[in-house]
């Protein structure tokens, strides 16, 4: 089984090698014909304006979504990515690219700006311990729908959810050595 | 409990840059034009450093309430740019808001033997650096990104080239030498032998290092994509093009394709006329902004 990292701007090389520590093949998606081999797809933490504009260009969108709702592809979006899966963004740039796949309405830079951003340690269910949580300018879920679960919460919404084949957070996994979150994203893959 | 500001944060915020073009702006409409080309940040500041260059003078911390006003235009990251040792402008920028500082050899260096102490702000800087020394220098004193000093508003990518390859040299050779080694290549080049270790250990920077100083096309930006930069910083060469919007969006395709000839052919094609350039020679000594505040 073949894992795919969105190989379009930010945080790629780290989701590589967290997959890859997984005892899985990881490899960097930047090609619709890459996308053919991969089970999964993490969509990384980066800018999601710019993220969302090259993916519709290079013709990587379109095959993203049918693949997902047709459940041949499951998908991990870390911050930048849980905003290109949700079905709705406040406070986007005007025509904010997305590609409207989880039942989630989203709020931008929800913590502040840069200043701002923090860690923390946070409760997810179903592990028994907390994890550490870096949140960069980070979004949060404002509004779920009733087939989305929640899987951790801050007072200020949801930070991670999971919807079938899908599975958003608000922080970045990727930057500390824990690797439970995406222990929890191979598992989903494996039964794509 | 929330910790804000922690070395993790700061260098995380830079990661997610990487693989992405920060673009100078000097105005809300240019910032608008930045994000719409798919610029992963805009650098606010009054001058874009040819004109710095043009002007001279002592050039300082931009305005206010310009840099406020791109803030609120524009959803992406803003960063601005102090005065080298300038830690005032930097507490006025961190109380702004703005989402990255640049300690930059652009502006006229306030301070002719200390950088700010870094580690104090809770908002992450970038600094420019010619080599290995330079860069650990920096981040020991807290940088959380770093960049080529290249020479800046010249257009002329030579000097960006000469320091991508000189640090990328200089790792190399830490990753090749044995521990003794190490401690006598620390001491040659002024920085600590833990740092040194990291790097020989990770194979890279400990940060995230971008390219920076007269890149001005889409050439260019894959050029230093290719010699090993995370992302790239462009400062004249959009806005001084003619065709601001396609220069732009062409060099954020070519730093995504940098290694795609195919890709590079077709967004090199039809830019209209670049930005005049600089030769290295015509500059005397004290134009050189790369020698401040090494």
């Amino acid at each position: 089984m073949k894992i795919g990292v969105l190989s379009i701007q930010g945080a790629v090389s780290e989701h590589l090698s967290h997959i890859a520590r997984c005892d899985v093949e990881a490899v960097p998606v930047k090609t619709k014909e890459t996308l053919c081999e991969v089970s999964g797809l993490v969509i990384p933490g980066g800018e999601s304006t710019t993220i969302g504009k090259l993916i519709e260009i290079s013709g990587l969108a379109a095959p993203i979504r049918e693949r997902a709702h047709s459940g041949t592809l499951a998908l991990f979006g870390t911050c930048a990515g849980l905003v290109l899966l949700a079905q709705e963004v406040l406070d986007g740039t005007k025509n904010q690219p997305k590609l409207e796949l989880m039942n989630t309405r989203v709020k931008r830079n929800a913590f502040g700006r840069q200043r701002e951003s923090f860690e923390t340690k946070l409760e997810v269910k179903g592990f028994t311990s907390p994890l550490v949580g870096v949140f960069i300018r980070a979004p949060i879920i404002v509004e779920a729908g009733e087939d989305v679960e929640e899987l951790a919460r801050l007072p200020e919404g949801i930070v991670a959810a999971r919807q079938g084949n899908l599975l958003a957070v608000s922080f970045h996994p990727e930057l500390t050595d824990d690797r439970r979150m995406h222990q929890l994203f191979v598992e989903m893959c494996k039964v794509i | 409990m929330k910790e804000q500001g922690t070395f993790r944060v700061k260098k995380g915020m830079a990661q997610m840059q990487k693989g992405g073009v920060i673009m100078d702006v000097t105005t809300v409409e240019q910032a608008q034009i930045a994000e719409k080309a798919g610029a992963v940040a805009v650098m606010a500041l009054e001058r874009v450093p040819a004109d710095i260059r043009a002007a001279g003078g002592v050039a300082r911390m931009a305005d206010p309430v310009m840099i406020k006003k791109i803030m609120d235009t524009v959803t992406i990251p803003v960063m601005a740019k102090v005065r080298i040792g300038h830690f005032t402008e930097a507490q006025i920028l961190e109380e702004i808001g703005v989402d990255y500082i640049d300690e930059s050899e652009v502006l006229t260096p306030a301070d002719e033997q200390y950088h700010i102490n870094k580690h104090e702000f809770k908002v992450p800087f970038v600094c420019g650096a010619r080599d290995l020394g330079e860069a650990l220098r920096r981040i020991s004193e807290g940088a959380a990104m770093i960049r080529t000093k290249g020479e800046p508003g010249t257009g002329n990518v030579v000097e960006a080239v000469r320091h991508m390859r000189k640090v990328m040299d200089q790792i190399r050779q830490v990753v090749g030498k044995a521990e003794d080694e190490l401690v006598v290549m620390a001491k040659e080049l002024g920085v600590s032998l833990e740092w040194l270790q990291e790097v020989k250990k990770a194979g890279r920077l400990p940060v995230v290092n971008f390219a920076a100083g007269g890149i001005a096309s889409p050439a260019d930006a894959a050029l230093m994509m290719q010699l090993g930069s995370d992302g790239i910083f462009v400062g004249s060469g959009i806005f001084k093009a003619a065709n601001p919007q396609k220069v732009a969006e062409a060099i954020v395709k070519a730093t995504m394709n940098y290694d795609d000839p195919k890709v590079l052919a077709e967004v090199s094609r039809g830019l209209g006329e670049a930005m005049p350039g600089l030769e290295m020679s015509t500059l005397t000594q004290a134009d050189r902004m790369q020698e401040r505040g090494a």
